[in-house]
């Protein structure tokens, strides 16, 4: 059984378009987990906490959320390596992780997820008894 | 909000491009001369550059920065932006996905001639570094007013 690797190896599912029909921009995102949590990082630049969408639907975390920068009126591009302004990405989780304790914050566009894992699947270390 | 900005002739994100830089990509490389500083697109950090009558906006996209931890300097009409991005792996953690940049970045864009140096203003909010300079007086559209 290796179900914890199901964040991690599952990765993103869907990535539909958004309402103007430019697809949505996969966010580029770290993923490490250790004997209590899975924690995840995505770049996010431009997204507001106002305009981050985060949910937990059974066992699928989704990111969301759209780039708010306000541009002036008349700008033409002279370059663009983004072409979007909604971020969108969504993981499969496994059963072991504690889905109601799943914690997460926003700082400078870099969101940060803990998924704790349930209390009894957490690794415990066995006492070797001499004798 | 955003369906409309979409729309705009020229928008920063706009359709255009895209299906030009999927054109690049399907021939390999773009038709004409390239810029001598261009880097691989992916290059981090991304980075939009537009125009307007009144100057240039320059839209870098790096999360998780300190402001202290970039910096900016501007020669004649290049900009320079370089900095360092901490990796965060937490000691003891396995890693799965690491797709985050980490390391020191650098990139430089080259603005429209006639833009002012001194008139850089640039602040950093929710992971984009933006920096606008402002044309000179003397280039800057001006009406032509016809006697009769």
């Amino acid at each position: 059984m290796n179900t914890e690797k199901d964040v991690a190896t599952q990765g993103a599912q869907s990535e539909p378009a958004d309402s103007s029909g430019s697809p949505a921009l996969r966010p580029a995102v770290d993923i490490f987990e250790n004997g209590d949590a899975i924690r995840l990082f995505a770049d996010l630049p431009g997204v507001s906490e106002e305009s981050l969408q985060l949910e937990v639907d059974d066992r699928t975390l989704t990111i969301q959320g759209d780039i708010g920068i306000e541009m002036p009126e008349g700008m033409k591009s002279l370059h663009a390596d983004v072409r979007s302004r909604r971020y969108r990405r969504a993981f499969t989780l496994s059963n072991e992780l504690d889905t109601a304790r799943i914690e997460a914050s926003l700082k400078n566009g870099l969101l940060t997820v803990t998924l704790p894992k349930r209390e009894e699947v957490r690794p415990r270390k066995i006492e070797i008894t001499a004798g | 909000m955003f369906g409309s900005i979409t729309n705009w002739e020229g928008d920063l994100f706009d359709q255009f491009s895209r299906l030009q830089r999927d054109l690049d990509d399907f021939w390999g490389a773009s038709p004409g001369p390239a810029n001598i500083r261009a880097v691989a697109r992916g290059s981090y950090p991304a980075i939009n550059v537009g125009v307007t009558a009144d100057g240039a906006e320059i839209y870098v996209f790096a999360a998780g920065l300190d402001q202290e931890q970039i910096d900016l300097s501007v020669q004649q009409n290049l900009l320079t932006i370089s900095g360092e991005c901490p990796a965060n792996q937490p000691e003891g953690a396995n890693a799965y996905l690491q797709e985050r940049f980490s390391g020191s970045f650098r990139r430089v864009i080259a603005l429209p001639e006639d833009i002012d140096p001194d008139s850089a203003r640039a602040n950093y909010h929710d992971g984009v570094l933006h920096v606008s300079f402002a044309r000179k007086e003397e280039a800057k559209p001006r009406q032509i007013r016809i006697n009769q």
